[in-house]
């Protein structure tokens, strides 16, 4: 994470920064989102994703919120999200943002956290297709103090479509 | 963040078609207020309703699942929905949802008007 980066993010959000990982806790509300997008918009030019992968990486961390925000909180607008944001590299040698969502709400199998067939035209339920198909890793996990923690993975010069990935796993 | 704002810009009527302009981004805090809005117009049945989505940077899922309820009411009185003016982004967002197949979207206005 560069400097730039780590000092508007401090400026901008009031978050917690190191050279490699930036965090931002939000308040469960869909006002919270709009603050996240610009960050991490920031986040992601500064560290040379293209427009497409930028818009990518704000659209899969927009779904987990609001699926954080309407199924794991269910609607209680003052719970805690924290969002951690770290480089990472791929086995390739190509750069990538790390992305892990971290709430305190109700916790369900991840295993059955899934897409849904998109032929059935209806709204709702889209979240999750969208995550997969615009990340390169999606994982959700249920850490022992409760709560649900998702880690997504990004990679610059990819495009997309996540394999599932088992808990623990890298 | 200020709810209150409107993302309806403009309303325009004639005879056989509603525009409807939009302005900000459609997301999970605004989609709610959009979607009443949405249903209160398509409730007066145009024949043909036009989203003029040139002023939307930004739209998520539960934009796209508003848009697809208004789509299902406009289509169960024989309606028809346009979409035009999309940014890439936005484009994106059907594109990845394979909902691009089923909404008729138009680049320009005039396009929309003939859809």
């Amino acid at each position: 994470m560069s400097a730039a980066a780590a000092i508007w993010l401090a400026n901008e959000s009031g978050v917690m920064t190191d050279s490699e990982r930036v965090e931002l806790i939000i308040a469960s509300q869909a006002a919270s989102l709009p603050v996240v997008r610009n960050a991490v918009e920031k986040l992601a030019r500064m560290e040379g994703f293209s427009d497409a992968e930028t818009h990518g990486l704000l659209l899969a961390i927009d779904e987990a919120l609001a699926n954080v925000i309407k199924h794991g909180y269910q609607g209680r607008p003052d719970q805690p999200i924290r969002i951690v944001l770290a480089r990472t590299e791929g086995p390739d040698g190509r750069q990538g943002l790390a992305v892990e969502v971290r709430d305190q709400g109700r916790q369900v199998d991840p295993a059955t956290i899934k897409g849904r067939d998109l032929n059935d035209v209806r709204p709702g339920g889209l979240g999750v297709h969208i995550m997969q198909a615009v990340m390169d890793e999606v994982c959700y996990s249920c850490p022992p103090d409760g709560g649900m923690l998702l880690r997504m993975v990004k990679y610059a010069g990819s495009s997309g479509t996540s394999r599932p990935r088992r808990p623990g796993t890298n | 963040m200020d709810k209150s704002r409107s993302l309806i810009q403009e309303i325009r009527r004639v005879p056989d078609a509603t525009t409807v302009v939009l302005s900000g981004d459609v997301d999970l805090h605004h989609s709610p207020e959009l979607h009443a809005r949405l249903v209160e117009i398509a409730a007066e049945r145009p024949p043909r309703l036009l989203l003029d989505l040139r002023g939307v940077p930004y739209m998520d899922s539960s934009g796209v699942g508003t848009l697809v309820e208004v789509w299902r009411r406009v289509g169960a009185y024989k309606g028809r929905l346009v979409l035009f003016g999309l940014n890439s982004r936005v484009r994106s967002v059907f594109e990845i949802t394979k909902l691009d197949t089923f909404f008729t979207i138009c680049d320009t206005e005039e396009e929309a008007a003939r859809a």
